[in-house]
């Protein structure tokens, strides 16, 4: 690998994020998935940072899950987008940043197409001020929530009380990075470092200390879809890309996998327990799991908070054997425990994967 | 092993590093003109077997080819041995014979 | 007064045109922007159909040039002023040239590899280009993978940046489908164990003794042709090559595993054939190549009397019709002057 001609490229796929005065709109299901991923992002951004986030109580899905499912019409699409951007202008904010990649994905797209037809734009407002009254003005910048992350990286690492690094051994994490399908494949330059190599998690990693893992099925789709998943019959469907990535990422010993997108991290997550079960396989050392992290976190994990409030217990697969390379103490005993000190049951141990 | 009522996809791609060269490089010794196809199709065209069910002889070189045995398998036996693809051919690759030697390396195999 | 044309360009195209006008008692300058004349030629191994020796067409050509034409290497234009019936040069060495006739014989350049991303050229190890391993050919040096082993399967990715409309350029790039094939059979000649792939949309064997060159390797040399165009590489964690094609011919995606990646790049227009010819206001056609005054009768004059064109500034060319080309561009500046 010629570090060099990676260098370059990311140098050619550069995009501006906005510095301060968010307004940020949530993923239909990552509070089910990730409980605690977005809530770190605010406290991060807010706590840490100082920086003027808001969110609004109105807004709703970008309708991504029934667009890629083809039940939701485009110019449906465009209307419920039309909104959340009329629910951003009457707040006084225009930098818009999603928790979503797929609605990350839709956004870019809608603003894609306004811009080249520029007659769409104008049909739009008038569904939207015929259904609602409202009106709007474009977002000055749309940044993915892990945009905004990769752009104060640095100001995480200087704050932050642990590294991308092995205690025991000093060496540096491997980590296995997985970008969204919708966070760049459809428009290149709208993700940092572009589609093929991009570098949002990469510059993550790299600069938190940890060392990337470039493997053969690194671009595969981890398999989410949302047709091939939605289905149960089609399930199959999905594991296979999920596994594919696995094997091919497995010879590596990758410490952990990174992700910046609603679906990726479920899929790596619950599918390696899948197939775990089913074919009586594990993807890390001795039996154990690869663990998944969403971007926000690891950013959490770094800033040392608690793993049990970034929500680390409901992974599916054990995080612990990660925390202990990474010297971070945990509680055994708070694992179950919920916010308010009440147990929150246990699950079953998997057959298969060593479970904490 | 638990049931979640669905199945891991088998992968359809054709993985050239793990197939079985051995029925090619049989067939590189005892049929050489296979190597020269350059798959114009006027063998399937022509083909008396392939009018009528699902056949195509130019696909026996291209499996052959590829190392893809059990497709290569089902394929050969479709043929009747006619010999107007070696009439067509413009390579003149045997296809008679290709047919028959890719049997006997098959037969071998097993 | 003596009649001086200025050729541009001291490749295969200017040097044979230097030489033609001299022939015909024309004074000729040629400007050459390198140390040497021989552009693209200097760098090339082996030519196709025969394999013969590049230096053997290149030292024709020098010593046809001899003594009979003012060569001036190291040279670039900076600025051209038309006249009424002459042309004048400013050069970059501060020197200026009065001249009756211009022959624009710039050339091209090769692709950038780099630009298709998913290939990984400059990125993985073992991808390569046509022009590097022509390169590793001409320098003798043992060819192996950059981790020093003897490659066992080596594969030519035909097309890269050639017939594709995302790389801005639709044309065929015309000579990378013969040199796919003659560096596949060197290889083999070099590596007889060694499996060869050429991944191919078309195999354009366009001109005489190529058909049966493509023929040899497959009968000769057991060179594999494989149609699809290669969609993506990856490196494996020994460096080797991985990459995904649609084998067409099966109607299935199909993965392999090379030691050694070859991309045959294709014709792009120099940049400083555009400069010219925007000085000189010359049309430029869609693909950015330069337009003759007419495709089939007038192909090495220009909308512009005075100026000529000769080889790939009008798009890829072999070194035959090159050399051909430059003759005819010859002559016809040779007719011009006599009218003036």
């Amino acid at each position: 690998m010629i570090i060099e001609g990676k260098k370059r490229l990311w140098q050619e796929y550069q995009k501006e994020i906005a510095d301060d005065r968010y307004f940020y709109v949530r993923s239909c299901v990552r509070q089910n998935f990730f409980p605690a991923s977005e809530k770190v992002f605010l406290r991060i951004l807010k706590e840490e940072l100082g920086k003027d986030v808001y969110e609004n109580a109105a807004h709703t899905t970008c309708s991504g899950i029934g667009y890629h499912s083809d039940v939701v019409p485009f110019e449906t699409a465009m209307t419920v987008i039309a909104r959340q951007f009329s629910l951003m202008t009457e707040s006084g904010y225009e930098h818009f940043v999603t928790s979503c990649i797929t609605s990350f994905g839709l956004y870019s797209e809608v603003l894609e197409t306004w811009k080249h037809f520029p007659d769409v734009l104008q049909k739009v407002r008038g569904y939207l001020k015929e259904a609602t009254g409202r009106t709007f003005e474009l977002p000055k910048n749309v940044a993915h929530a892990s945009d905004v992350i990769f752009r104060f990286r640095n100001e995480i690492a200087s704050r932050g009380t642990h590294r991308l690094v092995n205690h025991l051994t000093g060496k540096p994490l491997r980590v296995v990075e997985h970008i969204g399908c919708h966070y760049s494949k459809m428009f290149p330059s709208k993700g940092v470092g572009g589609a093929e190599y991009p570098y949002v998690l990469v510059g993550m990693i790299e600069d938190w200390g940890g060392e990337v893992i470039d493997y053969p099925e690194r671009r595969h789709c981890c398999g989410f879809g949302f047709r091939q998943y939605i289905v149960r019959a089609n399930r199959g469907y999905s594991i296979a890309n999920s596994k594919k990535k696995f094997e091919s990422m497995k010879p590596y010993q990758p410490d952990f996998i990174l992700t910046n997108c609603p679906g990726c991290p479920m899929f790596f997550d619950r599918w390696q327990y899948a197939l775990s079960e089913m074919e009586g396989v594990t993807y890390g050392q001795n039996g154990e799991g690869i663990p998944v992290l969403t971007y926000e976190e690891l950013s959490g994990l770094i800033l040392g908070y608690d793993p049990w409030d970034l929500g680390l217990q409901v992974h599916q697969v054990p995080v612990e054997p990660l925390l202990d390379k990474l010297g971070i103490p945990y509680d055994p005993e708070t694992k179950f425990a919920g916010k308010d000190g009440q147990d929150l049951g246990r699950p079953d141990a998997p057959t298969h994967m060593k479970f904490f | 092993m638990k049931e979640f009522g669905y199945t891991v996809h088998k992968e359809r791609l054709i993985d050239y590093d793990r197939n079985d060269k051995r029925v090619l490089n049989h067939l590189k010794k005892h049929e050489p003109s296979v190597l020269t196809c350059i798959a114009c199709g006027s063998c399937t065209a022509t083909c008396s077997a392939g009018q009528l069910v699902d056949f195509n002889i130019r696909l026996v070189q291209t499996l052959l080819r590829r190392g893809e045995i059990e497709p290569l398998k089902k394929e050969v036996r479709k043929c009747m041995l006619c010999g107007k693809c070696i009439l067509i051919c413009p390579r003149g690759v045997n296809m008679r014979n290709l047919i028959l030697a890719i049997q006997t390396a098959i037969d071998k195999l097993q | 007064m003596t009649r001086t044309t200025v050729i541009i360009g001291g490749g295969v195209a200017g040097m044979t045109a230097a030489s033609r006008l001299a022939d015909l008692g024309e004074q000729v300058i040629l400007l050459e922007r390198e140390e040497q004349v021989g552009g693209h030629l200097r760098n090339w191994d082996r030519l196709f159909p025969n394999r013969r020796p590049g230096y053997e067409v290149l030292n024709y050509l020098t010593e046809e040039l001899g003594s009979k034409v003012d060569i001036r290497c190291l040279q670039t234009v900076t600025t051209i002023f038309s006249g009424e019936r002459d042309f004048q040069l400013q050069l970059a060495s501060g020197k200026s040239l009065r001249c009756d006739a211009l022959l624009l014989a710039t050339g091209f350049d090769l692709f950038d590899a780099r630009r298709k991303e998913e290939y990984g050229y400059a990125i993985y190890d073992n991808v390569i280009t046509s022009a590097e391993l022509e390169e590793l050919f001409r320098s003798g040096a043992p060819i192996t993978t950059r981790q020093g082993k003897v490659p066992k399967r080596v594969g030519f990715v035909h097309c890269v940046g050639s017939r594709d409309e995302k790389a801005g350029n639709l044309y065929c790039s015309k000579v990378c489908c013969v040199t796919g094939v003659k560096q596949a059979i060197e290889i083999k000649e070099l590596f007889p164990e060694a499996e060869v792939f050429g991944f191919y949309m078309d195999l354009r064997m366009f001109d005489r003794h190529f058909e049966e060159m493509y023929y040899e390797a497959q009968q000769k040399w057991d060179i594999n042709f494989l149609r699809g165009r290669v969609s993506e590489c990856a490196e494996n964690q020994d460096q080797s090559i991985v990459l995904k094609i649609e084998d067409t011919l099966t109607s299935r995606p199909l993965k392999m595993t090379v030691d050694l990646l070859v991309l045959l790049v294709g014709f792009v227009p120099s940049p400083e054939t555009l400069r010219l010819a925007a000085m000189l206001d010359l049309p430029v056609g869609e693909d950015r190549f330069l337009e003759p005054a007419d495709e089939h009768t007038k192909s090495t004059l220009t909308v512009k009397p005075g100026v000529f064109l000769a080889g790939a500034v009008k798009g890829p060319f072999s070194i035959s019709n090159a050399i051909a080309d430059a003759g005819t561009a010859a002559l016809q500046i040779h007719a011009y002057l006599k009218t003036l």
